[in-house]
């Protein structure tokens, strides 16, 4: 195998004294693909990105993207990479092409050059008949994609795409998507934050789920999937009973029950299958908990979540974990 | 972070991307329409208030040499005013380009770290030039005459812009120093108005109770403003003990001192700030 495009080894990073954004981290990128970044909300997925794009020194560990370290070789790294951070960072006042031109002069390219990449650049991510319009006057998915135009102007090896399609339609998201797959076809490695399973599921080549700091998985979409144990166990509760339920379900296995509202239902991977289904009811029995229904289906990658991180989030197939997700309530302490 | 040598070409891609960065933030400023207009009416508006509202309170405490009109003592002080509130826009400007994320994508490009910093404070230079010949321009038509050669009267403009461009830098260490938006605003007046108030600019400082005095008249816009006045008027716009070239030496002491300091100040917090 070639060497890895990105090699994170042992990552520390700290915010004042308690926080531990992360935690000794350490996982490799190979070239050419998507690599999605899962996490509950400050997980450290942006900390991570904000380390790899050079914003950001770690306290401990080696972080290297595209054969440079990131310390050391800060403005090599930078020449190779592009990132289109959590918000688009673009101006409002200028057109879509000027603010192209304007990142590809700063990656150094000649006025000449930075105009006909520009165009180049417009025509294939399609918003080259909107150009000359002031982005103020853009949609939220034309911003998204100028913003990420804007990274693609300079030809970067590696791309960071923090949050891509947050707050995009779901039309838009799918046109998101295809491009950044095209992308990939030209050989650009993209490694993008998600908070919807379903881009990570739909997009992403392979997977690394991030929890309080530490790596909680790591491979592919389908990996990830059997290494739940292949079936996820379903209960229907009366809600009176779920903290009982979840209490004599504790030995049952190694990750606790979680509610899941859009089921409806306490779920928990069913690592033995069918032995896991009747320990089960004999826990719940013992407890005199008596399920209005059961179900043992496959796991989805939200199923995949939960039991990695063990967290105890509603999410269904394209919602984000958590609501507070959209409010901007995280927001304030990540960019700051 | 290695050490890194100022070799022709990096200098070169400093100098592209400062200009890059200039342009980008002056077009900013003509791109919006309502904010070009309020902010060049505001300073005029500003200007009059001042010359119709103390004008005549003022006239007999003034010296001979402004011949008892107050315009042609308050154009030179208004001038320096305008020059330091010229700067305030460099904090917000900073401040906004960080908190949405736009600073964060200038760190991640291979760009020259110094460009951020040099193409906001020349844009806002650039935009303080075009107030302040607004100012002297509308200062004329109301019969602001100045008393020494044309020389004298750009000298007093570069004199001023020089301090208002430093005081950018301070602006630039504010900006980024302060995080929240809001702050932001009460940090800049918080500077701006104690010095521009308590000063020459308005009114002689001889009237001020005596410690409030001593600080207004050795304080750095003050300065500033007597150097104006002794450039514009001449030798008779300052008082006994002070002459003109004392002034001015004074006043281009400040200018650099300031941006001996905050220059790399700003740098540093730009540095941190961001990580
Ligand atoms: N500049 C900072 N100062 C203090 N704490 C910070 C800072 N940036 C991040 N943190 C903290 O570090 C942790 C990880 O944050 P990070 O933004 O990396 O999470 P995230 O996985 O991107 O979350 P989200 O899904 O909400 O975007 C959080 O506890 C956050 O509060
Ligand atoms: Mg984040």
């Amino acid at each position: 195998m070639e060497e890895p495009v990105i090699t994170v080894d042992g990552v520390v990073k700290r915010f004042g004294r308690d926080v531990r954004a992360l935690d000794g981290l350490s996982l490799t990128i190979p070239a050419g693909v998507i690599y999605g970044l899962l996490g509950p909300n400050g997980a450290g997925k942006t900390t991570l990105i904000r380390i790899l794009a050079t914003l950001l020194p770690a306290d401990a560990g080696v972080v290297r993207v595209a054969g440079f370290d990131v310390r050391r070789d800060a403005e090599a790294v930078r020449a190779r990479i592009g990132l289109a951070g959590q918000y688009a960072a673009i101006d409002n006042h200028l057109t879509g092409r000027e603010n192209t031109e304007m990142v590809g002069r700063l990656y150094g390219l000649s006025r000449r050059d930075a105009r006909t990449r520009t165009a180049t650049v417009l025509e294939r991510i399609g918003l080259i008949d909107v150009a000359d319009r002031r982005v103020k006057t853009y949609s939220g998915g034309m911003r998204r994609r100028i913003d990420l135009a804007a990274c693609l102007v300079g030809r970067p090896q590696v791309l960071f795409l923090d949050e891509p399609t947050t707050g995009v339609d779901p039309a838009s998201r799918r046109e998101l998507w295809e491009l950044i797959r095209d992308l990939v076809g030209g050989g650009t490695t993209v490694v993008l934050t998600t908070q919807y399973l379903e881009e990570a599921d739909h997009l992403a080549h392979r997977i690394a789920v991030i929890n309080r700091g530490r790596l909680g998985s790591e491979g592919t979409t389908q990996q990830l999937k059997d290494r739940t144990g292949g079936a996820v166990l379903e209960l229907s509760i009366p809600d009176t009973q779920h903290a009982a339920a979840i209490e004599s379900l504790r030995h049952v296995t190694a990750v606790p029950a979680s509610y899941d509202r859009q089921r409806g239902a306490l779920v928990l991977p069913a690592t033995d299958g069918v032995a896991t289904l009747r320990e089960a009811l004999r826990a719940l029995d013992t407890a005199a908990i008596t399920p209005t229904d059961v179900g043992l289906h496959k796991p989805s990658l939200d199923d995949v979540f939960l039991t990695l991180t063990g967290a105890d989030h509603t999410v269904g197939p394209g919602r984000p974990f958590a609501a507070v997700a959209d409010t901007g309530a995280h927001e304030g302490s990540e960019t700051s | 972070m290695s050490i890194i040598a100022v070799t022709p070409r990096r200098l070169s891609r400093a100098l592209t991307h400062t200009a890059v960065l200039t342009r980008r933030n002056l077009l900013a400023n003509l791109r919006l329409p309502d904010v070009l207009l309020l902010s060049t009416i505001q300073p005029v508006t500003f200007m009059l208030m001042f010359l119709y509202v103390f004008g005549g309170a003022i006239e007999s405490a003034l010296p001979p040499v402004a011949q008892g009109a107050y315009i042609n003592w308050l154009i030179p002080g208004i001038l320096a005013q305008s020059a330091v509130f010229g700067a305030g826009p460099t904090a917000y400007g900073l401040n906004n380009d960080r908190a949405t994320g736009v600073i964060d994508r200038f760190r991640s490009l291979p760009m020259a770290r110094s460009a951020v910093l040099a193409g906001r404070t020349l844009a806002d230079l650039t935009r303080s030039t075009a107030i302040l010949l607004l100012q002297l321009g509308v200062g004329v038509a109301l019969g602001f005459r100045w008393q020494a050669n044309v020389f004298g009267l750009a000298a007093g403009v570069a004199v001023a812009l020089a301090f208002g461009y430093a005081c950018s830098w301070i602006m630039a260490t504010l900006g980024l120093a302060v995080r929240n938006t809001e702050a932001i605003q009460a940090a800049v007046y918080l500077v701006v108005f104690p010095f521009t108030l308590v000063s020459s600019v308005f009114l002689p400082t001889r009237t001020m109770p005596g410690w409030l005095q001593t600080f207004a008249e050795n304080q750095p816009i003050t300065i500033v403003a007597n150097a104006l006045r002794g450039l514009m008027l001449g030798q008779g716009a300052l008082v006994p003990g002070q002459t003109v070239t004392g002034q001015t030496m004074l006043a281009i002491a400040w200018t650099a001192a300031i941006l001996a300091v905050f220059a790399p100040l700003s740098v540093r917090v730009y540095r941190r700030s961001v990580s």
